[in-house]
């Protein structure tokens, strides 16, 4: 069967081609977005003196030490002391300057998360916070390495920005976005490479989900690494089984675009969420919070599970782990056998809306 | 991994000489590279600088038995490099922990050797570690509760240099003096590299001894690959009473391969075959 390429919007033709092939992921171009970010902050350091960048001594891990050569005055490697370089970033902004701290997700999150929630984000200072390994996408280094809940903990602070891009192209777009916002941003990056889904064509705003697959069935809202998943999903079901899900791109989980997944939720009646994060506190956690008290239709989530992973190739880790596009299909039909049982109820239009 | 009910009161220990250390070193060493090379991941450089104070501690120095690895009464034994597994797992498996053929599972799906240790998953590891700074003050704990328990293990904790930059590794060196913990002793793994590069470079540690000694504790300094020095300063760590014992081992980084040897490009890269190969016939001449 081909593939209907008018429903997709943004994505590479090249991709959506390979939707339904095995080897997309060993045959698509690929790039760990965390060296996306680390091109893209060379060349805002060009264009804005501002701009600086601290380092916790993985900076060859994620491409900075480039900006380093380059930039020897406006960079600073604090060693492993990942504290110390949060509270010193904010120090930074108070001054003008626009610090962007890289690390790896699980100590920006969580090991300095004291320094990034009283000195950064009460103040609500101008630091952004560039986290690579986010979710499980660490696979071989294990848990200690492995950030699953890095979204849900950066999305509970005060005044927070949290972005998951899904690819390289809108990862820089996203870099850029982020140095021109006023106050903090929490960006989350790929370890592993992941398709380039997009290009620069592609409309990013901080705070904009964007449609790039039609479908008035089921809507799957997806961030960062799953949304090559969900488009995976999507076009499989439309082939095998002839369902049309609306595919979301929801880079920024917060602020959430309420506007995009209400008319998203309207419009087909059932939502799945996928993130490679906890389901707890994540995208699918603002999603159900929204839908709940506005509009309280059937919904599923693709999330990390109470549990923590394990070491592994990076797909295989995911897929044992309930995050691929297998599962997001499954989580397709069962949301729409729950849907075509909650449209049946009495009344429903009335007490719903 | 069942929980053991055992009564020993001392566990069968292998005493080795210090020749037949030497020996077992290069075995470790041997295991590390063929590990990361199967895996195709992980980090030889930190495994390799702490192969011969690791070997130590594992076939002479401590108090433990591979049959019994929950022995309430063993000696513990903290990677707070929890990056350097391969050097733990190879120990481990050469003392008989674990059978040897899961070296080659390293970092796979399902396996007990997990990309930094995991004390649910392997036989003998005392301690989760992997996010750096934190296997100290697990030390001090595992320490504080030999007193409350009356046991007299003795908690043993190998430390990076570069690891000594995080705060928690002095909160953890503030606590150890307070409440004159002799039954701690560190290691300094201290070869001059971290990830990115060299240590001075990325954040200087400066005065390593001085610090430790305004901190407390009882310093010694040995090179790191001796054993006629290693062996003789564990034990001494021992007998030092009233203060915690740190034993600053000068290393280098990659030791017993030519070209990873105090190149920084070798902290957490798998060697190819070719190099894999070369590196395996260093080591083993190194038994002759
Ligand atoms: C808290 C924390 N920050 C960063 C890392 C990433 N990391 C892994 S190893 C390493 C360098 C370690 O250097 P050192 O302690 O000197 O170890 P060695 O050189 O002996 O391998 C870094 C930064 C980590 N594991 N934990």
């Amino acid at each position: 069967m081909t593939i209907n390429h008018a429903l997709y919007h943004y994505v590479r033709p090249e991709v959506v081609d390979k939707l339904t092939s095995d080897d997309l992921f060993k045959t698509l171009p690929s790039q760990a977005t965390r060296y996306a970010y680390a091109e893209a902050i060379l060349e805002l350091g060009e264009k804005d003196p501002r701009i600086v960048v601290l380092d916790a001594d993985v900076s060859k891990s994620i491409g900075t030490n480039k900006f380093a050569e380059k930039f020897p005055d406006r960079s600073f490697n604090f060693g492993i002391a990942e504290q110390n370089m949060m509270a010193a970033a904010a120090g930074m902004a108070t001054t003008g300057l626009i610090p962007f701290a890289s690390t790896y997700a699980v100590f920006a999150s969580m090991r300095a998360l004291d320094q990034v929630r009283n000195s950064i984000h009460y103040p609500h200072l101008n630091v952004k916070i560039a986290a690579s390994h986010s979710g499980i996408t660490p696979g071989p280094d294990g848990v200690t390495h492995q950030a699953q809940e890095d979204i849900s903990i950066m999305r509970a602070l005060a005044g927070s920005c949290v972005i998951a891009p899904a690819d390289s192209p809108t990862t820089k777009q996203a870099v850029y976005a982020a140095a021109a916002y006023e106050g903090p941003v929490y960006l989350s990056f790929t370890r592993d490479p992941v398709p380039i889904l997009f290009d620069e064509s592609f409309p990013f705003e901080i705070g904009k989900a964007v449609t790039i697959r039609d479908g008035d069935d089921v809507a799957v809202i997806a961030m960062r690494d799953l949304v090559i998943q969900a488009l995976i999903a999507a076009e499989r079901l439309a082939q095998e089984e002839g369902i049309q899900a609306r595919v979301i791109y929801c880079h920024t989980i917060k602020p959430l675009d309420t506007e995009a997944v209400l008319q998203a939720a309207q419009e087909t009646g059932a939502v799945v969420v996928a993130e490679n994060n906890v389901t707890f506190g994540g995208l699918g956690s603002a999603v159900a919070e929204l839908l709940v008290a506005n509009y309280p239709i059937p919904m599923r989530q693709i999330g990390v599970k109470d549990t923590f992973a394990e070491s592994g190739p990076y797909l295989e880790v995911i897929h044992k782990y309930g995050l691929t596009a297998p599962h997001i299909a499954n989580a397709v039909r069962e949301v729409l056998a729950h849907k075509a049982r909650f449209f049946k109820q009495p009344n429903l239009s009335a007490a719903i809306v | 991994m069942p929980a053991s009910n055992s009564n020993h009161s001392k566990a069968p220990n292998g005493k080795m000489s210090i020749e037949d250390l030497q020996k077992m070193a290069v075995q470790v060493r041997l295991d590390i590279i063929h590990m990361i090379h199967k895996a195709k991941a992980g980090h030889p450089g930190g495994s390799l600088s702490a192969a011969d104070i690791v070997t130590a501690l594992y076939f002479r120095v401590m108090n433990i038995d591979p049959h019994n690895p929950d022995w309430p009464d063993r000696d513990r034994f903290i990677l707070s490099k929890g990056h350097a597994c391969p050097v733990w797992y190879a120990a481990l498996a050469e003392r008989g922990y674990f059978d040897k053929k899961h070296l080659d599972t390293l970092r796979r799906l399902n396996s007990i050797l997990q990309g930094h240790a995991d004390m649910k998953k392997t036989p003998g590891v005392d301690m989760t570690v992997g996010s750096l700074g934190q296997g100290l003050s697990a030390g001090v704990g595992m320490a504080l509760a030999a007193r409350v328990l009356k046991k007299d293990y003795h908690v043993w904790v190998v430390i990076g240099d570069g690891e000594a930059q995080e705060g928690a590794i002095w909160e953890a060196a503030m606590a150890g003096a307070k409440w004159k913990l002799d039954n701690l002793t560190v290691v300094v793994d201290n070869n001059g590299i971290q990830n990115d590069t060299f240590t001075d470079e990325v954040m200087p540690l400066g005065d390593l001894p001085a610090k430790w000694k305004a901190f407390g504790w009882h310093v010694m300094e040995i090179d790191g690959h001796d054993m006629a020095q290693i062996v003789p300063a564990l034990e001494e760590a021992k007998t030092i009473k009233g203060i915690p014992t740190v034993i600053i081992a000068k290393t280098v980084k990659g030791k017993g391969v030519s070209f990873m040897e105090n190149v920084p490009a070798w902290h957490g890269k798998a060697p190819n075959d070719e190099q894999a190969e070369i590196a395996i016939s260093e080591i083993r001449r190194q038994l002759s």
